[in-house]
């Protein structure tokens, strides 16, 4: 009987759309990947082209003398605090746009320059403007990402639905009521939306700040140092630990928050 | 003139109102457009007025004024009530999806109403018990409307506005929410403000029809008829007698 079940399991009875499901063809795919990598390294025979096993013995050494969890640390706590004003400032300025079309009209120029401003100048100007300090390394991350953040919560604001307005007018909620059961949830998904995206233009643009920043901690610093080396395994391996770390946020935080957002969706 | 004047069985209208005209501003390249001029209506207490008139007249546009989300317009409205509750149940559910059927009917109630206690109870007359804690869109059109017309009872109106509440329902599910709309306007007595275009469904529900309408000399709308139907609740379930009545108030054959 459990044999029976378990054939039925490897013949691809997994319920389709369950996480059990997902998980396996993750699994599949990344052993796939790994397994490519592998094979081409072996055959590249190069001190710059090292295999997952090399990889993973630099992150071993590098967790045993503790550098790792300490450059991980510094450079998640600056993904925290750029991720956080950058998300408060975004909405903020992309629900004023979305609901003031004279304000919307006015900025808007301003707002398509400063998102197409490249990452490395915004970085640059404010080395220069402000000074090598650890604020600064938020900050221009933040600035980085504000614009994004704006532009789609402005979408959110712009298709708030004026039905649901007349009928909580109607129904005297009040602007608070309003506010939490009108307004809040027709902008969840966007919100959630630009929380994902910025959470991986985040943590890229922090490894910038930090090469350029001269800061002494970090995945950026460390990832510089090693380049100046040409130390292949050190780059990859601190790449491979924080893609870890963003993962296991975005699959305990983020991914929770936007299901909740949507349990009432058909 | 006194906005308070008494009406024909000497009560103090619920409503008074007094459209002196209403223009759309131009829009898009459209030029300004004339809908409504020189509405007056004097409505009576816990009276069921039906306003009828053809699409696109401007029906629901006064209801819009009346229910205070219009106020683009010259003229008044004046309520008995100081501070009148209106509730409006749309020709579309306007519920919020993503709270429950419970939490939409209780939220225009403010927390720790006596009013909420009576959910229960109302949702079970309007055939919901048991889907409180279901998200609307997981119900039908039909029980999505019983949730739009629980929550305007439950808040003990002093007027209800209703705009053609039960289009695009089936026929027996439109007759069923019209039986109960009236059970419950009979248990919990309120002036209704229901518009329809929808002839027979004006003479069930009535018990004064109002007819909106062009008049000869205008593009704009005004009042063409003005009456009272006077058929008992039984009557009213019999569609020959329905019939007659209609025939006799809109010279329909």
């Amino acid at each position: 009987m459990s044999q029976t079940r378990k054939r039925a399991g490897a013949a691809g009875l997994l319920q389709a759309g369950s996480w059990q499901e997902r998980l396996a063809w993750t699994a599949l795919s990344l052993a796939v990947l790994v397994a490519i990598w592998s094979l081409a390294a072996g055959l590249a025979q190069n001190r710059h082209g090292p295999g997952p096993l090399a990889v993973l013995s630099v992150i071993a050494h590098e967790a045993s003398t503790g550098a790792l969890w300490a450059n991980l640390f510094a450079t998640l706590a600056r993904v925290t605090a750029s991720f956080i004003i950058a998300m408060l400032i975004g909405s903020a300025i992309g629900l004023a746009l979305g609901r003031n079309e004279t304000a919307n009209k006015f900025f808007d120029a301003w707002l398509i320059l400063i998102l197409n401003l490249p990452a490395l100048v915004i970085i640059a100007l404010s080395y220069v403007w402000i000074g090598p300090y650890e604020s600064t390394a938020i900050l221009a991350t933040a600035i980085n990402k504000i614009p994004n953040v704006a532009v789609q919560m402005r979408e959110g604001a712009r298709s708030l639905s004026r039905d649901l307005d007349e009928m909580a007018s109607v129904y005297r909620f009040g602007w608070w009521k309003t506010f939490q059961h009108v307004t809040i949830p027709q902008l969840g998904p966007f919100f959630a939306a630009a929380a994902r995206s910025g959470l991986a233009l985040v943590w890229k643009i922090v490894l910038v700040v930090e090469a350029l920043g001269g800061h002494s901690k970090g995945v950026g610093h460390q990832i510089f140092t090693a380049f100046q080396s040409f130390d292949v395994p050190m780059i990859l391996a601190y790449a491979l630990a924080f893609i870890v770390v963003i993962q296991i946020v975005e699959f305990t935080l983020l991914q929770p928050m936007q299901t909740r957002l949507n349990r009432w969706k058909r | 003139m006194n906005a308070h004047q008494p009406i024909a069985n000497g009560l103090t209208p619920a409503v008074d109102i007094a459209v002196e005209a209403k223009t759309f501003s131009p829009v898009a390249g459209r030029p300004a457009q004339a809908v409504l001029r020189n509405v007056a209506l004097s409505i009576a207490p816990r009276s069921f007025l039906v306003l009828t008139g053809p699409s696109g007249c401007g029906k629901s546009t006064l209801l819009n004024i009346v229910a205070g989300l219009d106020t683009d317009y010259t003229g008044h409205i004046r309520f008995a009530a100081a501070s009148p509750r209106i509730a409006f149940i749309f020709q579309t559910p306007r519920l919020l999806p993503w709270r429950t059927v419970e939490q939409n009917i209780a939220l225009p109630l403010p927390d720790g109403d006596p009013r909420r206690a009576a959910i229960p109870e109302l949702l079970s007359r309007v055939g919901l018990s048991g889907a409180e804690s279901a998200y609307p869109e997981r119900l039908s059109l039909g029980m999505q409307r019983r949730v739009a017309i629980a929550r305007g009872f439950a808040l003990e109106p002093d007027i209800l506005l209703m705009d053609e509440p039960f289009v695009s329902l089936d026929d027996p599910t439109a007759q069923a929410l019209r039986t109960l709309v009236v059970e419950l306007w009979q248990s919990r007595p309120t002036t209704v403000l229901f518009v329809t275009h929808d002839r027979p469904e004006a003479v069930r529900l009535a018990t004064r029809i109002v007819r909106l309408g062009q008049l000869t000399d205008a593009m704009t709308t005004s009042v063409v008829a003005d009456g009272s139907i006077a058929l008992s609740q039984s009557a009213r379930h019999d569609p020959g007698a329905v019939r007659a009545e209609q025939a006799r108030f809109f010279g329909d054959t």
